[in-house]
């Protein structure tokens, strides 16, 4: 793809990891690398902390009375499972980690456009993380991820405004990222770095920088409503004192919706590297998937109406929502179509963060159509609000965005820590994820149409049996999510030494050791190929 | 061990919405299969069995054109369909007998124009559509019955209705599907659909304490409603014979129908709309006096006032006007009732 510099490095030379020691050398860093490793770990973090609460909401369903904890017990703890896993997590989780190390790599860049606010952001969502760790541990909050008022601003007697701070400060990270990206790719491309040589992953989070930026502040703003709400009694949003509960609903999903897109357009820019490198073709319809990123992020900031359907919103708001949301979903599909055709007549392996990919692609697929049920009207007024939506909205996030993530952690494993991680283990784990998620979460979708509300502490017996079938496939998943913590892990200390180029792939980042050096690169690239230039034979299977 | 795919189907409309449902699922396996069975293929066939360099292949617009367009059009039947459907069933038919409902942390209560009341129980017959009218006491709501696939937020502050006709009897559950708090999974109860000749046995059971206007009327009594609001002159208030279903001239120029949401809004906050000819802050507000169920006895003891019981009569039929305004309106702009709802 570009100038190779250099040769092969052994294990002993100077990296990003070794440039410094001690724990300011990782404090006060301004190295993208090195934050992104930060936002790894505390990412990490939270998202064991959410699949506590996961774990827990499913061994109280394993029977249909409400035995294992009381009603308040299990309303907190499905709310903190919510507001880790999203705004803890699956919001910050590809763009923060992966966007961060290696939007400046793949486009020949030393580090992001503003190196401190980087790390600023890291703070800010340590803040929040904090925060809202504070609402857990003085005794938690009830309100659902999505704090519906006049429950939120009048009635739960829990920690909300902690809890919402804690949001609201998190928020700002994730607007600083955003902004940071957006120059970054604006204004630090290599020579020759095109717009139209982007790989698709910088495409991707570029999309979602813009989403971030333009979202982020309504949530921030209605979020900030709900306090004053909560602690001035100015009524906003609780008829008792002359304000209107839908107008909070319009407004938390004015982003709340886009956020989705926040979540999970990193995720497919991810699977547009794995599908070409393991192919060892380029992109089918690179324009088509770049645009079709874009075309989501615009579109995606006019269908928050579609979780409105039975408020008594008009129905002719309905219509146009329900219309729009059509509308959104074909550019989801013209990336599942050109992913497909990337493979035609490629020279396809199947390595770990492929396995990866496919799943991604598969879920994918039925987390989007099972959400053009939700988007039509006369279906979703029976299906709102049960387990339907449960399962449709986590085949999105979690078969959908965690599999990419997943597979990006794989994926760029070695490039971060220079490493190679047992490719069996690997494989077993994404298949036992795979099994375990579809077993957790398909029995929710017949659960959804059976008429099983979500949100429900005890149910009606005769669920039960697709209960015990969820709650089971939850085992496999956490034991598939368990088991790469511990080989990656282990590879730390004894995987293999990755080489620069494990994958035999294209793209700027594979071209510089690994791990890469605290630049990135010696000197400038200079860019002379389209992305994905997998036509050329290159230093393929270094490792 | 027996494993349903499909809630019970005790209307007509619920049988439209399987289909529906069916469809939406036929045509998300083909494209699945379809994808997914490419994936599969190529991923056997392309299988990577050397050092080699495949042909490049940047893309085909022809394609990029089809594979756009041919799932937007079959997206778009998933559209009319639904639309239809929830059209179809947007608005309840005059002929409706009417049911109240006013949720609550974390009860349903309902009341009966009979004046019959239960709590988490819902008695209908077969073959008459039922309209709901939704109030909430406290938070969002959800009245959701899975065999009806029939579903409505309750929201406080505001009226909303959602309708039915159901033509199998049984026991169904009813739950509440908005999360609302401590034991938002024990709002649930039932629904008993019956032959009409049960329905009115069960009917004839209950009301005690007289029918639903007549509760309402000792509501309007006590509360001194009645003290301005005589009913057949003009008191300091206007007369609320006839009122409702009209059309209410307002101080402002507009003009609103008078339905169940005005009627609440007067009681709660009179100085919102005020009738022309009639000075605002007389009225007190009867927010924090009464509960939502006091409100409904209210709306149905004025309704039963009503000269017509069609709503958005014309103009013509006794308006408050009449009675109380000797000078005649003329060219008022009229603004539809384009409130919240």
């Amino acid at each position: 793809m570009s100038t190779v510099l250099q040769e092969p490095q052994t294990t002993e030379t100077v990296n990003y990891l070794n440039a410094e020691y001690g724990w300011k050398s990782w404090l006060f860093t301004t190295d993208h690398k090195r934050i992104a490793v930060l936002y790894l770990i505390s990412i990490s973090v939270m998202f064991a902390l959410g699949g506590i609460f996961a774990g827990l909401i499913r061994t109280e369903l394993l029977t249909p009375e409400g035995d294992l904890f009381n009603s308040d017990t299990y309303n907190k703890i499905f709310t903190m499972h919510g507001v880790t896993m999203i705004f803890f997590f699956l919001i910050p989780s590809i763009p923060a980690t992966f966007g961060n190390f290696l939007v400046p790599m793949m486009i020949g860049a030393k580090d992001l456009a503003f190196p401190r606010i980087n790390l600023l952001s890291w703070y800010i969502y340590i803040a929040g993380a904090l925060f809202a760790l504070a609402a857990i541990v003085m005794g938690g909050v009830d309100t659902g991820w999505t704090f519906y008022t006049p429950f939120s601003t009048t009635y739960s007697n829990t920690f909300v405004i902690t809890a919402a701070v804690g949001v609201f400060i998190a928020g700002f990270s994730s607007i600083l990222t955003g902004l940071n990206f957006i120059v970054t790719v604006h204004k630090m491309r290599a020579p020759g770095m095109t717009w139209g040589r982007l790989p698709l992953f910088v495409w991707a989070n570029y999309a979602t920088a813009l989403i971030q930026v333009l979202g982020t502040p309504v949530v921030a703003i209605t979020l900030a409503l709900v306090a004053l709400e909560r602690t001035f009694h100015i009524g906003i949003f609780d008829p008792a004192i002359g304000g209107d509960p839908i107008l909070f609903q319009h407004m938390f999903w004015f982003y709340s919706h886009p956020a989705v897109y926040i979540m999970i357009l990193p995720g497919m820019g991810v699977i547009s590297e794995l599908v070409t490198c393991f192919s060892r073709k380029g992109i089918f319809g690179y324009s088509f998937i770049a645009g079709s990123s874009l075309g989501i992020a615009i579109i995606g900031f006019l269908v928050w109406g579609h979780h409105m359907f039975v408020t008594g919103m008009s129905m002719y708001a309905g219509l146009y929502f329900s219309f729009l949301t059509m509308v959104v979903a074909v550019p989801s599909a013209i990336k599942v179509f050109n992913w497909t055709a990337t493979m035609f007549r490629g020279s396809i392996s199947y390595e770990t963060p492929m396995l990866y990919a496919f799943g991604f692609i598969g879920l994918f697929t039925i987390g989007g159509l099972t959400g053009l049920f939700l988007g039509t009207l006369g279906m979703d007024v029976h299906l709102t609000d049960t387990y339907f939506v449960v399962a449709h909205f986590h085949y999105v996030m979690v078969g959908g965005m965690v599999l990419a993530y997943m597979g990006a952690l794989h994926f760029w494993w070695p490039k971060i820590t220079g490493k190679m991680y047992p490719d069996g283990w690997g494989k077993f784990s994404a298949l036992l994820v795979f099994v375990g998620f579809n077993l957790t979460f398909f029995p929710q979708f017949i659960l959804g149409y059976l008429g099983q509300p979500r949100r429900y502490h005890a149910y009606a017996p005769e669920f039960q049996v697709l209960n015990v079938m969820s709650t089971a496939g939850a085992t496999v998943l956490g034991v598939g999510f368990l088991i790469p913590l511990v080989y990656l892990l282990w590879s730390l200390k004894y995987g293999k030494a990755a080489g620069n180029n494990p994958w035999g792939a294209k793209g700027l980042e594979w071209t510089t050791q690994s791990p890469p050096t605290t630049f990135n690169f010696d000197v400038t690239p200079i860019v002379t190929e389209e992305a994905y230039a997998y036509g050329t034979h290159e230093e393929a299977h270094v490792g | 061990m027996q494993l349903p795919l499909f809630p019970e189907a005790a209307s007509a409309v619920a049988v439209d919405v399987d289909h529906l449902y069916i469809y939406l699922t036929l045509v998300s396996v083909v494209m699945s299969v379809l994808i997914f069975g490419t994936i599969f293929v190529f991923a056997i066939k392309y299988r990577r069995r050397g050092d080699e360099i495949p042909q490049q292949i940047h893309g085909s617009l022809r394609l990029e054109i089809g594979w756009s367009i041919f799932p937007f059009l079959v997206m778009l039947t998933f559209f009319w369909w639904g639309a239809k459907i929830f059209f179809a069933n947007a608005v309840p038919p005059p002929n409706a007998i009417d049911v109240y409902v006013v949720g609550k942390q974390w009860m349903w209560k309902l009341q009966y124009p009979g004046g019959q009341r239960e709590i988490n129980e819902l008695h209908v017959p077969i073959g008459r559509p039922v309209k709901i009218t939704l109030a909430s006491e406290d938070v969002i709501h959800s009245f959701f019955i899975p065999a009806l696939r029939i579903k409505h937020d309750v929201v406080p502050g505001h009226y909303d209705t959602m309708w039915f006709n159901a033509n199998k009897p049984g026991r169904y559950h009813l739950f509440c599907a908005e999360y609302c708090g401590t034991e938002h999974s024990g709002m649930v109860g039932w629904v008993t659909i019956m032959e009409p000749a049960d329905y009115q046995n069960w009917l004839a059971g209950g009301g005690a304490s007289g029918t639903m206007a007549q509760q309402g009327e000792r509501l309007f009594e006590q509360l001194g409603c009645s003290g301005c609001h005589l009913l057949d002159r003009q008191g300091r208030g206007p007369s609320l014979r006839g009122v409702y279903g009209s059309h209410v001239q307002l101080a402002g120029g507009q003009s609103v129908v008078a339905d169940d949401a005005f009627i609440r809004e007067s009681i709660l906050n009179p100085n919102a709309k005020v009738a022309t000819g009639y000075q605002p802050n007389v009225m007190p507000s009867f927010q924090g006096q009464i509960s939502e169920e006091g409100i409904l006895q209210l709306v149905v003891y004025i309704k039963s006032l009503a000269i017509t019981n069609a709503p958005g009569a014309p103009t013509a039929a006794l308006k408050p006007g009449t009675l109380l305004q000797p000078v005649a309106q003329t060219a008022r702009v009229t603004q539809p009732d384009g409130g919240k709802k």
